[in-house]
């Protein structure tokens, strides 16, 4: 995990789309609880100050809530696990068409290659 | 946390024909990791020197935690030098007994199961060690103690990667969250992920001073490019 981040983007920011990330895809269970920031800052290498903002920031947006005295927990809201799992993947559809529009490619382009990789994939 | 654990105003220290710190400010408060940055011969070492109270002959004023660098100020402070301390003849367990005796918050458990995960014997002659092992030994030492500032100077100067994750993780894991970590360094890269505050230092001023998230947010650049440009040759 160590190396995965980018250098020039804000490190919290990097840590909560991780967290995003392993929310939505199920790697982190619903209502699972966190390690302690220290630990959790020691096997990303990060900062404690660092992760304990990203920390702050998923509970902003509701994907981890802190119980007194017995630590943080991933939501048990299920339907907003959905809204954010749907966020997560226009982002990554924004981020494709942005690249694709970079190598020159028009829309119709793109989506005939898209599904055209597609259907290679399902044929295998 | 009241009052700044660091402290530093107008400071500057001459050497013969060279000002190695000119009219330094200075205000570090507790809980955080910052790193001090700077090519060679920028002042980093004097600064941290200075901070050690190892270097006295400064004019300008210096506190630590409200008192002046001293051997009450040094009894806060755990201080890796930049240089070995060690005798050859010693092994860690003389250095273990040396530090029990001269720092009431050292933590002889710790730094034996520190030992441990080195690999290292107690009863091995440091001469024996390599030069690598030999820093991870000290920075175990430093480590070790319970203190409210430790100032490393390049703990990861002379070490592999494989060396550099390990003396990362007895750093992140072994500080107490109160303490503030001043650790110098010119290999920027390497470590900028555990720093949450920078200090860049160009000819014995602080040129740039921040939250080191908020500087990559706002300029949009790793540390390590932004140390590049600062301090282009």
């Amino acid at each position: 995990m160590a190396n995965q981040f980018q250098s020039n983007m804000p490190i919290y920011i990097q840590l909560v789309n991780n967290f995003k990330h392993r929310i939505v895809s199920g790697e982190l269970d619903v209502g699972s609880k966190l390690e302690s920031v220290r630990d959790l800052a020691i096997s990303f290498e990060v900062n404690p100050n660092t992760m304990q903002r990203a920390l702050a920031e998923l509970e902003r947006d509701g994907l981890v809530f802190t119980e007194r005295t017995t630590g943080r927990f991933i939501t048990k809201d299920k339907e907003l696990i959905v809204k954010m799992r749907e966020t997560v993947a226009q982002e990554i559809i924004e981020q494709f068409i942005q690249q694709m529009k970079s190598i020159g490619f028009t829309d119709q382009e793109a989506i005939e290659l898209f599904q055209k990789k597609i259907r290679e994939g399902e044929s295998k | 946390m009241n009052g700044e654990l660091i402290d530093i105003k107008n400071l500057t220290k001459t050497y013969p024909n060279k000002t190695a710190i000119s009219n330094l400010n200075l205000k570090l408060d507790g809980g955080h990791i910052v790193g001090l940055l700077g090519p060679n011969g920028s002042g980093k070492t004097t600064l941290i020197k200075i901070i050690a109270g190892v270097i006295k002959d400064y004019s300008g004023t210096v506190t630590v935690n409200g008192m002046a660098p001293g051997p009450a100020a040094k009894a806060l402070i755990s201080y890796l030098p930049d240089t070995s301390y060690f005798s050859g003849w010693m092994c860690p367990k003389d250095m273990i007994t040396l530090f029990k005796d001269f720092y009431p918050d050292f933590d002889e458990r710790k730094c034996t199961e520190m030992l441990h995960r080195l690999g290292l014997n107690e009863t091995q002659k440091i001469k024996t060690m390599s030069k690598g092992m030999q820093e991870r030994f000290q920075l175990c030492l430093v480590m070790s103690r319970n203190a409210m500032i430790y100032v490393l100077d390049e703990p990861i100067g002379g070490v592999d990667p494989a060396a550099r994750e390990f003396i990362m993780d007895t750093i992140l894991s072994n500080y107490n969250e109160n303490a503030t970590i001043l650790m110098s360094t010119h290999l920027v890269s390497d470590v900028e992920r555990i720093f949450d505050t920078v200090l860049f230092l160009k000819e014995g001023e602080i040129v740039l001073q921040g939250d080191i998230d908020n500087i990559r947010a706002t300029e949009d650049k790793s540390i390590d490019q932004l140390f590049r440009e600062v301090f282009k040759c």
